[in-house]
């Protein structure tokens, strides 16, 4: 991996390792009198892991929504493993390999770890071919426990609903839940946020599992902390710019702050 | 950190447990006994309810209660409220709800009952006319509730005023008309002969088992958790038995009635839809989180149409077997058929919040509020001593239900 330099403006960051599995160039999103976006350039490769980072308001919650098809940009263009696609809905997104989880988690409560899983994307078995088919429980139940086995998340029972389940494994699940679909892309909008130390931890290594996978993980967090455990590459936003790019080997949480602020650093290379 | 690495060892499979990590096999089944106990099977405080009920007016009528006569007549007397509930299930469970069920029932079952005896329709046109009249209107209210997004409450209660003009309607200037044609008066009073009063409930009993024992194959050759053979026995056994001695009761005085049959035959279609096909899993998962449901894909807009247009279909269904018991429509709505209906729900666990409940609850709480009407009436009571007596029962048994989540609530599960 090339040295980071902090930069001040769009980021360039490492050079030469592919193609990037997701990227973004000239991207632009305005609501209404407020540039949420301006001319945001955004790259992630496979097996990594990239931290976006900001102030409130700097917009990275609008630049992930860009990618999972909430919002069309208004300029720029979105390529996948180099292709130029469109992404003009959520469905478009799924379909392209980008999973989003979202701070709500989107779980339904009363149902348990297995439906959740599979909701809207059940295993069925035909009864009468092509005319009633009903779920095929077993075969949800040992993929679940496949999938969980792999992102070596520990559930007591799959069968308990998931309201009875703790913070970290509900996050757990909701991220599972995007590894069915056998994505390309995950991007996760603070997934720690109200998590206790014990299970961020288990998101945070659930995160490196992803990456082992050879996903491209994209983690919006508030917590530096976090950032600097589990991520390559920080990309940081400030008031709808890319304010600079880190690779975290070679930054400390100070320079990523100063970024974030505006704040003056000095003159110091990394 | 040991979280890292993940052991191959530990794939393999173990027919007892299909997770690395787990406690013992032991220890997991007799928590899932426990938790079956407290959880969302919330079935037990109603059958405690019931067995009291039960207990109490079998000594109160010197026995008369529980004998296969007055069992025969009490379960008769539950199928309308037992097959409204039903179609009051489906919109709790989406946590909506239907106030014009019973006003749609009559409505319905007038449509019906004037085609035959003024036009001279057949009987089974006659009903497709009435049941097709409760699926328009359940449709139109879905429309109002799932596209126009007004508050299911609203809609319906207009519904319930507005279908009761409609019944006046359709009656014209008489108060009651008898049902005339006798394939409509027969739906209700029959008695099943032997062979399909016994034979229907034994392949029902029998196909339950044999889908039962599929299943438990199929996981085992998945190496998923399976019941021990204990269990199996235990399930299988007690819902014969239990099946054997309804149909026994009703064999020793005139037979299995066929509204009763035709009533069970819409609670297990309901059952198996809901728990075993995607579109009930749907349903369930709009009653948790609509958005949730939403996200994964799911057309919450449609499912609550085709709910709603369910409903009020059995609702028009429910009228038309009242109509055949009674012999008459009338154009009076009766007071207390829907919020009984909403009762015998609730009292058999149903939330009315959405997302959680089975559909049997509609048998158990319909059973509640039946026996109580029916013990009552043994006891030559007055009806306001039944209705404070249906009011307290129901205040008990949704207090204890609540009581049961919240002690589960505060020890985290």
């Amino acid at each position: 991996m090339a040295e980071s330099t902090i930069s001040a403006g769009p980021g360039q960051s490492q050079s030469g390792s592919g193609v990037p599995r997701l990227q973004l160039k000239n991207i632009s999103k305005t609501f209404g009198a407020v540039r949420a976006l301006a001319n945001v350039d955004f790259e992630v490769y496979p097996n990594e892991v990239v931290g976006l980072v900001g102030d409130n308001g700097a917009g990275k919650s609008t630049l992930i929504k860009t990618m999972s098809g909430a919002y069309v940009p208004d300029e720029g263009d979105i390529f996948i493993d180099g292709q130029k696609v469109t992404i003009a809905s959520p469905q478009d997104s799924t379909r392209l390999g980008i999973e989003t989880v979202y701070q709500d988690l989107a779980l339904c409560d009363n149902l348990d770890v297995v439906a959740n899983l599979w909701l809207g994307r059940e295993a069925k078995q035909a009864i009468i071919p092509g005319v009633i088919g009903t779920l095929n429980e077993t075969e949800m139940e040992r993929l679940t426990l496949e999938v969980l086995r792999s992102l070596d998340v520990k559930i007591p029972s799959v069968r308990l609903p998931v309201a009875t389940l703790s913070g970290g494994q509900r996050q757990s699940i909701a991220v599972a839940k995007t590894i069915l679909r056998k994505p390309k892309v995950v991007l996760l909008d603070e997934p720690t946020a109200a998590l206790g130390v014990a299970q961020t931890r288990q998101v945070l290594n659930l995160i490196l599992r992803l990456k082992e996978q050879g996903l491209a993980v994209v983690v919006i967090s508030h917590n530096l902390h976090d950032v600097f455990e589990v991520v390559d590459r920080v990309i940081v936003m400030r008031l709808g710019k890319r304010a600079g790019t880190f690779t975290i080997k070679n930054t400390t949480p100070e320079r990523v702050v100063a970024a974030i602020t505006g704040a003056e650093f000095g003159d110091a290379p990394a | 950190m040991k979280n890292r690495t993940i052991d191959p060892k530990e794939t393999s499979s173990q027919s007892q447990s299909g997770l690395a990590g787990t406690v013992a096999p032991a220890n997991v089944e007799k928590r899932s006994l426990r938790t079956i106990l407290r959880g969302d099977l919330g079935f037990l405080p109603v059958l405690f309810t019931l067995a009291v009920i039960a207990i109490f007016f079998y000594f109160t009528t010197d026995g008369i209660f529980l004998n296969s006569r007055n069992l025969s007549n009490l379960t008769q007397q539950i199928v309308t409220i037992g097959i409204l509930s039903i179609a009051a299930v489906l919109v709790l469970l989406l946590g909506e709800i239907d106030l014009s069920l019973a006003a749609v029932a009559q409505a319905s079952s007038a449509v019906t009952v004037v085609l035959s005896v003024y036009q001279s329709w057949n009987p089974w046109l006659a009903i497709l006319a009435g049941l097709l009249t409760g699926a328009v209107i359940g449709v139109i209210n879905g429309f109002f509730i799932a596209v126009l997004r007004v508050p299911s409450f609203i809609v319906t209660l207009a519904g319930s005023i507005g279908y009761a003009g409609m019944l006046l309607v359709v009656l014209g200037k008489q108060t009651t008309l008898i049902v005339r044609d006798e394939t409509i008066r027969a739906l209700s009073p029959n008695y099943l002969d032997p062979i399909l009063g016994i034979g229907l409930p034994a392949l029902a009993v029998i196909g339950y088992a044999v889908v039962v024992i599929l299943e438990q194959q199929s996981r085992a050759k998945a190496g998923l958790k399976v019941k021990s053979p204990t269990q199996l026995a235990l399930q299988l056994g007690g819902t014969a038995i239990a099946v054997a001695l309804i149909v026994f009761l009703f064999q020793s005085y005139l037979g299995v009635p066929q509204s009763v049959l035709i009533w069970i035959a819409l609670v297990v279609v309901a059952a198996l839809i809901l728990k075993r096909t995607p579109a009930g899993r749907h349903l369930y998962a709009v009653g948790g989180s609509g958005e949730a449901a939403r996200r994964a894909g799911i057309n919450v807009v449609l499912l609550k149409i085709v709910v709603f247009g369910v409903a009020s279909t059995l609702a028009a269904f429910a009228g038309i077997m009242l109509a055949s018991r009674t012999t008459a429509v009338a154009t009076a709505v009766s007071p207390t058929l829907l919020l009984s209906a909403i009762a015998a729900a609730v009292i058999g666990g149903v939330s009315l919040f959405g997302g959680r409940g089975s559909v049997w609850a509609v048998v158990l709480g319909s059973l509640v509020i039946g026996s109580l009407d029916n013990g009552l009436d043994l006891l030559n009571q007055e009806q306001s001593v039944k209705n404070i007596v249906q009011g307290v029962v129901l205040l008990l048994a949704v207090t204890v239900d609540a009581l049961v989540r919240r002690a589960n609530a505060s020890k985290g599960r």
